[in-house]
């Protein structure tokens, strides 16, 4: 009797042992910007490396799609968007830790044509011209690169020309796919988006008083499960080594 | 105001009616011409016009825009002439047509398959050529089932969505058809433009369903003498 339950006991016990030898392990959920998708997977990757035991899983997509998510429930530790305006909704709706909310980054918006640039497009002016027929840019109403891009158009009072050649995009990176496939003749994204890119050439920058509003801010969502993680994680990205990576893919830190 | 909660109605219905009359008569051919070939490719064909029915749309779409891309030999012939489909409301016709066709086709096939071939062999014998005898024995027979495949291919081109956004892209007021209007409106939090054009789709669906209920209790009618007369009446 004792020899055939020997086997199983061995099991239970070998299972227990290696479970009870693991270091406690510590999901991090974080909801980022899709333009942050090069950049903070670097940074994630050093995050990991210096601390083991904790797994960092992204989730890059265009903020206001992100903001959605979280309002609706989804199990996100810590927030990052590519404008105030996603945030500021979280704030209102008491869904961030509000001591945890700080600018982390800033952008610029650019303006970019295939890298051949065979409409000879140099400013954003040149869009109104008949020979400019799609222009890619993200739905203004979710994607940030979407909104700065209908601000510059509303600041040179071209809004209402653009309006039927506008192809709208459910976030940044897919504006920049549709530029690069050559299948719209402009786009509107960020600097940091046209960088990573061969295929696209950015003729022209946004003006200064709309790059001056771009901000990156981040939060720990107040329905995180490891809040505690969430700010360790938080903090690091305003460390140094975080901030060597995301000056590498053009951004610049906030505030400083 | 409701510009903004009526055009995706327009753009669906204008998509959808064009589509449905295009995979309508593809349909009916192919289902024709496969009917009637017994050759060894037989299998394949068949294939590749089902495909689209069980590929993911975004497969469809993806395969759509590499044909009718800027890099695809589609898009260059157009180029040629000087157009392009991609991000226009001509690709919501193609993307709702490629998925729908193979709908029409199953059923249209299936209902020349049922029709009892010595009707066609009788009217042959009296002399009829091959086209008399699909418009007024085969086709009017199969007719039940050729109705329900046109409304499924209906049905299926009005609520088609990851190919069309991948080959029509999102411009509201040219390609933003209902199911794409719905969940651009929801990552926007315009719930009221959602639900509204959810309202009006679930309309749209019934509607179908309803027909096809009905073809359903004509199919169950059982074939009247009146018909076989009518196959022997020489002009």
């Amino acid at each position: 009797m004792f020899t055939k339950l020997l086997p199983l006991v061995a099991a239970i016990l070998l299972i227990i042992s290696i479970v009870g030898c693991a270091a406690p392990a510590v999901t991090v959920n974080v909801s980022a910007a899709a333009s942050l998708t090069d950049a903070l997977k670097e940074v994630n990757k050093l995050y990991v490396e210096a601390n083991p035991n904790v797994t960092v899983t992204p989730n890059f997509g265009g903020s206001g799609t992100l903001q959605k998510q979280i309002e609706n429930g989804a199990p996100v530790d810590v927030f990052i968007s590519a404008a105030a305006a996603q945030m500021d909704t979280l704030q209102k709706e008491k869904m961030i830790i509000d001591d945890s909310r700080q600018d982390l980054l800033i952008n610029k918006v650019v303006l970019i044509v295939p890298a051949n640039n065979p409409l000879n497009i140099s400013d954003f002016k040149d869009l109104v011209s008949d020979k400019v027929v799609k222009i890619a840019i993200g739905d203004p109403k979710s994607v940030p690169a979407g909104m700065y891009a209908q601000h510059i158009f509303d600041k040179y009072g071209i809004s209402d020309s653009l309006k039927s050649k506008l192809v709208l995009a459910g976030d940044v990176r897919q504006v920049l796919t549709y530029v690069e496939s050559g299948n719209v003749d402009a786009g509107i994204v960020f600097l940091t988006d046209a960088m990573i890119s061969s295929k696209v050439k950015i003729v022209a920058n946004a003006p200064d008083d709309i790059n001056a509003k771009v901000v990156y801010p981040v939060a720990v969502i107040k329905a995180s499960k490891n809040v505690d993680a969430a700010r360790a994680y938080e903090k690091y990205l305003f460390g140094s080594q975080a901030k060597a990576v995301f000056e590498k893919y053009g951004f610049n830190m906030a505030g400083k | 105001m409701t510009e903004t909660y009526l055009s995706p109605l327009w753009i669906s219905l204008a998509t959808v009616l064009t589509a449905t009359v295009i995979t309508f008569f593809a349909g009916i051919a192919a289902a024709r011409w496969m009917a009637g070939y017994t050759g060894r490719l037989r299998s394949l064909v068949d294939g590749i016009l089902i495909l689209p029915l069980v590929l993911p749309p975004t497969v469809v779409g993806l395969g759509l825009l590499m044909l009718f891309g800027k890099n695809g030999p589609a898009g260059q012939l157009l180029s040629l002439l000087g157009t392009s489909v991609v991000f226009s409301w001509p690709a919501t016709v193609i993307a709702a047509a490629v998925v729908s066709f193979p709908l029409m086709y199953l059923n249209a096939r299936g209902a020349f398959e049922q029709v009892e071939t010595h009707y066609e062999d009788a009217a042959r014998t009296l002399g009829a050529g091959e086209w008399r005898i699909f418009w007024t024995i085969t086709l009017p027979l199969a007719w039940p089932g050729v109705a329900a495949g046109a409304i499924l291919s209906f049905a299926r081109a009005l609520g088609e969505f990851g190919a069309t956004l991948m080959l029509a892209g999102n411009i509201p007021g040219k390609t933003a058809t209902i199911p794409i209007a719905i969940y651009f409106a929801v990552q926007d939090g315009d719930m009221d433009q959602a639900l509204i054009l959810v309202l009006i789709v679930l309309v749209i669906s019934f509607a179908s369903l309803a027909a096809l209920a009905l073809l359903g209790n004509l199919n169950k009618r059982p074939v009247r003498a009146g018909v076989i007369v009518q196959t022997f009446k020489v002009d």
